[in-house]
């Protein structure tokens, strides 16, 4: 194991913070979305979120991403890998975001939904503006936990062809014939970034405004 | 584009012997990684200080890395230190030491929950550790442990399918190559993803039933 192979896998892991990052970004405004069509009242919306939540959470990321890698061609999308993976990230960790989302949005106060409604707020306001922001400082916790579930399973997007850190360890091990150190330090490089993230979290958690009285 | 499904179905009884040994798996490696989880967190309890130092390492280790990069480092990388596995050994193994840190961390979770006055009170009556341990803290723990733990065994079931990258003959491995053969890559696809679904479901209800099972047996 020389320097220069850790310095290949360091700089792959650049697409793995980059693909977690962007995943987890959309995927928390998909699921805020879901979360607003499951507590519309609308039979198909409250429906299409609750069988989009299901099915993502229910299917292997795995089997995710080769679906949608294979069924866009096929259905005449071409996409690059890049945009598979993000697509497929987003989509998963949406799912999975929006069923933490639902305790943070079931956690808002009473009170606090019935003054925006006295105050003359449209339910829409309510939501955009009271409701969303309290729920996502409830959830935050979770939101940290997620982040790190997606830098790990953002290995798997090397089945749709990207080079991230998980790849770059397969094809330095295939090449060099050392898969011990060369995997054994990608798992390092994971550790390092999600110890990195729950200490971020943390911090970040201690900053945040506080929880409003129940 | 038309998709045609039947050329997948007719292939049923291959799709069915993976679905067999993706279950297969997935059972033993949950059950061996609840049993190894279950000792570890005995250990880190009672084991004193040191031995709670030492296996924090390997759990956090675990818990902080991709079970992807986990199976490859033991499949690709155990024969240069002595360990040659066939993927099936492997992917058991690699199954059960994740699971098993998973365990660790619930079941460390659920001797916190149990109140220590009631094993003072087991100890004074003159049971011994182990008696305790068994008929009073993992009973009393069981309602707490029992969400997590069937919620872990549903990820250890999708995680399974990770173990088609290292030739694992499972289900996504078996209807992947039914797929290329077939030239039929998105109902291959569609289909083992509505399986893996009912899996799942199936499993989670089972899971919601067995809760509701034992907290009839709770005060």
């Amino acid at each position: 194991m020389t320097w220069q192979l850790f310095e290949l896998l360091l700089q792959a892991s650049l697409m793995t913070i980059f693909v977690s990052v962007t995943s987890i970004l959309l995927g928390l405004a998909f699921a805020i979305g879901l979360s607003a069509m499951r507590m519309s009242g609308l039979g198909p919306l409250v429906w299409f979120a609750r069988i989009f939540i299901s099915f993502f959470r229910g299917v292997p990321l795995l089997v995710q991403l080769l679906l949608i890698f294979n069924l866009l061609p096929a259905i005449g999308i071409s996409l690059s890998s890049l945009t598979t993976a993000l697509i497929g990230l987003s989509l998963c960790t949406a799912a999975y975001q929006a069923e933490n989302l639902r305790g943070g949005f079931e956690g808002v106060p009473r009170g606090l939904i019935e003054s925006a409604e006295m105050a003359g707020l449209s339910p829409v306001q309510s939501f955009i503006w009271i409701r969303t922001p309290i729920a996502l400082r409830l959830t935050f916790p979770a939101l940290v936990n997620e982040a790190i579930l997606i830098l790990k399973s953002s290995s798997l997007v090397s089945v749709v062809g990207m080079i991230e850190l998980t790849k770059m360890a397969q094809n330095l091990a295939a090449s060099t014939y050392m898969p011990l150190p060369i995997f054994a330090s990608a798992g390092l490089i994971y550790l390092a970034i999600n110890w990195i993230v729950a200490i971020a979290g943390r911090r970040a958690e201690a900053a945040l405004p506080g929880l409003p009285a129940k | 584009m038309s998709f045609d499904f039947a050329v997948i179905l007719a292939k049923a009884p291959q799709i069915l012997a993976g679905l067999g040994v993706t279950i297969l798996i997935w059972v033993a490696g949950t059950l061996l990684a609840a049993i190894l989880g279950f000792l570890v967190a005995t250990a880190r309890r009672y084991g004193g200080r040191l031995a709670d130092l030492v296996l924090s390492v390997p759990v956090e280790v675990i818990r902080g890395t991709p079970f992807l990069v986990q199976i490859f480092l033991l499949y690709f990388g155990g024969p240069y230190i002595g360990l040659r596995l066939d993927p099936i050994a492997a992917g058991l193994l690699g199954l059960t030491i994740y699971g098993a840190a998973y365990y660790a961390e619930i079941f460390r979770a659920g001797f916190q929950s149990v109140p220590p006055g009631h094993s003072e009170a087991a100890d004074c009556v003159g049971l011994t550790r182990m008696q305790t341990i068994l008929h009073v803290q993992l009973p009393e723990m069981a309602l707490l442990v029992l969400p997590p733990s069937m919620n872990m065994a549903v990820i250890l079931l999708k995680e399974t399918a990770l173990l088609s990258l290292i030739t694992v003959p499972e289900m996504t491995m078996t209807v992947q190559a039914i797929g290329s053969q077939q030239y039929a890559f998105v109902e291959s696809i569609v289909v083992l993803a509505l399986v893996y679904w009912a899996l799942v479901e199936l499993a989670n209800f089972l899971g919601r039933l067995a809760e509701r099972r034992l907290s009839t047996y709770s005060a």
